[in-house]
């Protein structure tokens, strides 16, 4: 049950921007190697501001892109595009927008039957439409629910749909890419509490990646702090939010907003500007913003230190 | 616990708040009262076009030699025999011209589905092609729409040899560019998506994407560039035939019959004048139609 089911070993992607016949392109480093382990039933969160490399890394997992560097092991099998179509069912993912994520044109019914038309063609028409009337009940829709449009749902209840429809193939591991940041609060925690029981229920790992730190703080297991494509902390949940190492960190849990008008306010404002991930900096990416900065950080780039829990910075807390 | 959650996700039935699909583009389509006509009018034209034979009174080719170039019933020397008077070899205008719908509706249809469906099929290709592929259909179809169109036509049936089947080959020819624009315009902006994305970690193939995922939700504006290209197209054959490229004489076709009558436009305005306003009225009519059409289909233009 502790096996770890999904292992990334110093996962990169670049992208190769502009560049015509004549000019060479810039390399993009959206994510530059990034370790992480996922077991069943456990939640890693991915934490960190726009343009850190949060999607990208989802985009890896769910193997719609390959990786430019690194290795990335699906239930100890090594990850490439050739055996992708047999990974597929085991890796899922739920999307942020719940309007985009439905086609508009097709049927609930259908678009939870179709992953089992793509992955299951011996499956029978019975079997197919028995699953996903069971899987709709499963996520707290209706059975009437079944025929009905994707527009004729409120938000909530379209992640509810999406949701169903990542399950259908019974995945191991679901990649959830800020699944309720598009919500309302009271939604939010519908949709939370019942990933919760989907994942007691049926064992399932999550990658979650959010930018709201009080939704991970309910959430995860295990937090992963990314910063400008690398991961600067790794730790467990009580950790990070009780004795955050990094500067980063720090900062960013000293923005979250807390209902306790009581306590004093440590807001750690930034200076600056993430750096453009176009510049390979020699230096630690955070430098330039960090408080703490010395020359040390500016020409030389710490590594991810620590087993229990991991910093990259020279001068931790 | 999932029973409580199901309980509290919302508050009533999201039942009857968005009207059907069908109703909300006839709400949107009878709000333009030129639309509505047009299609009454459009209506009226297909309807000549299946039943045209067995109203009209007399043969389209049949001569008759004592009534040469009779003019219409309420003008002198007209009679209700012949109510639009007669050709100058004789024939029925009135049967002519309602034979000749035959063929425009004909034309129009032939032509927008030769150049829709090739298209489509092209635009489709385009979108989900690697970009140099992609580059290469697209300069491909700029080349296309840098000459002029009815030029164009011109030449593909000098090419071809004049007949109304190659004349619309060639305007199929001519339209399919704007087709496979619409198309891949639709493709890239649907690509980015993430139901193309889902269906795609699902594991859906090139061609499941295309065809299943992406082009249901690409077709409005295709269908709007359907209607209004009807229309031109029938415009383009009766150009071709009054240039005595397309359908050839003794057929009723409207453009052909423009050309045959050419020289006698002083003596007798009704041999000219009759085609002429058949032309003008089909293709105003399917004008305000294609313009209501994409006032109910274009979510750009929707007013909600």
């Amino acid at each position: 049950m502790n096996a770890p089911i999904v292992k990334a070993k110093g996962l990169a992607r670049h992208y190769e921007v502009g560049g015509g016949l004549l000019s060479k392109g810039k390399i993009v480093r959206a994510l530059s190697g990034v370790d992480f382990e996922l077991s069943p039933g456990k939640t890693l969160a991915v934490v960190g501001e726009s343009g850190c490399g949060k999607s990208t890394l989802a985009r890896l997992i769910t193997m719609i892109e390959e990786p430019t560097e690194g290795t990335l092991e699906i239930d100890d099998n090594n990850v490439t595009p050739d055996n992708w179509a047999s990974l597929r069912s085991s890796v899922q993912i739920v999307f942020q927008d719940p309007y985009g994520s439905l086609n508009p044109r097709q049927k609930v019914g259908y678009i939870l039957q179709e992953p089992l038309i793509i992955n299951r063609p011996d499956m029978s028409k019975q079997e197919r439409e028995a699953k996903a009337r069971e899987m709709i009940e499963l996520v707290g829709l209706r059975a009437e629910h079944y025929d009905r449009y994707p527009h004729m749902f409120s938000g909530g209840q379209r992640q509810r749909i999406s949701i169903a429809r990542a399950l259908m193939l019974e995945p191991r591991v679901v990649v959830l890419d800020e699944p309720v940041s598009a919500l309302d609060v009271s939604i939010q925690s519908q949709i939370l509490n019942l990933l919760v029981e989907l994942q007691e229920r049926l064992g399932l790992a999550y990658l979650f990646i959010s930018h709201d730190l009080s939704v991970v703080k309910h959430f995860a297991d295990e937090v992963i702090v990314m910063y400008l494509g690398r991961a600067v902390e790794r730790a467990s949940k009580e950790e990070i939010f009780a004795a955050p190492k990094h500067p980063y960190t720090k900062a960013l849990l000293s923005t979250t907003p807390r209902a306790d008008p009581t306590a004093t306010k440590e807001r750690i404002k930034l200076e600056g500007e993430l750096p453009s991930p176009l510049d390979n900096l020699p230096g630690c990416a955070f430098a330039p913003r960090c408080w703490k900065a010395t020359e040390e950080c500016r020409t030389g780039r710490p590594a991810l230190e620590g087993d229990a829990h991991g910093v990259a910075c020279f001068h931790p807390e | 616990m999932t029973d409580q959650v199901a309980n509290t996700t919302e508050p009533a039935e999201v039942k009857e708040i968005r009207p059907s699909a069908l109703r909300e583009f006839w709400y949107y389509f009878s709000e333009n009262r030129g639309a509505v006509i047009g299609m009454w009018v459009f209506l009226g034209f297909a309807f000549l076009a299946v039943f045209g034979p067995l109203i009209a009174p007399y043969d389209p080719t049949e001569q008759f030699r004592d009534h040469i170039l009779q003019p219409p019933f309420w003008q002198e020397g007209g009679s209700w025999a012949f109510p639009l008077g007669t050709d100058p070899l004789g024939r029925d205008m009135l049967s002519r011209l309602i034979n000749g719908a035959r063929y425009s509706f004909f034309v129009g249809i032939v032509v927008v589905s030769v150049a829709a469906s090739g298209g489509i099929i092209i635009g489709l290709l385009s979108g989900f092609a690697p970009k140099i592929i992609d580059t290469i259909i697209m300069r491909v179809m700029d080349i296309i729409l840098a000459f002029p169109s009815l030029l164009l036509a011109l030449v593909l049936v000098a090419i071809l040899g004049p007949s109304l089947t190659n004349a619309m080959i060639a305007i199929a020819i001519v339209f399919q560019p704007h087709y496979v624009r619409l198309t891949r315009a639709s493709v890239l902006a649907e690509r980015q998506k993430d139901y193309v994305t889902s269906a795609r970690v699902a594991g859906a193939g090139k061609s499941r994407l295309m065809f299943i995922t992406v082009l249901p939700n690409c077709l409005a504006p295709i269908i709007v560039q359907g209607a209004l290209s009807f229309s031109t197209a029938i415009l383009d054959a009766a150009a071709l035939g009054f240039l005595g490229m397309g359908a050839q004489p003794p057929t009723p076709e409207w453009g052909t019959m423009l050309a045959e009558a050419r020289e006698f436009i002083l003596r007798a305005w009704w041999v000219v004048t009759f085609p002429g306003l058949a032309i003008l009225v089909t293709v105003l009519a399917i004008n305000l139609m294609g313009d209501g059409l994409r006032d109910a289909l274009d979510p750009k233009l929707k007013r909600s």
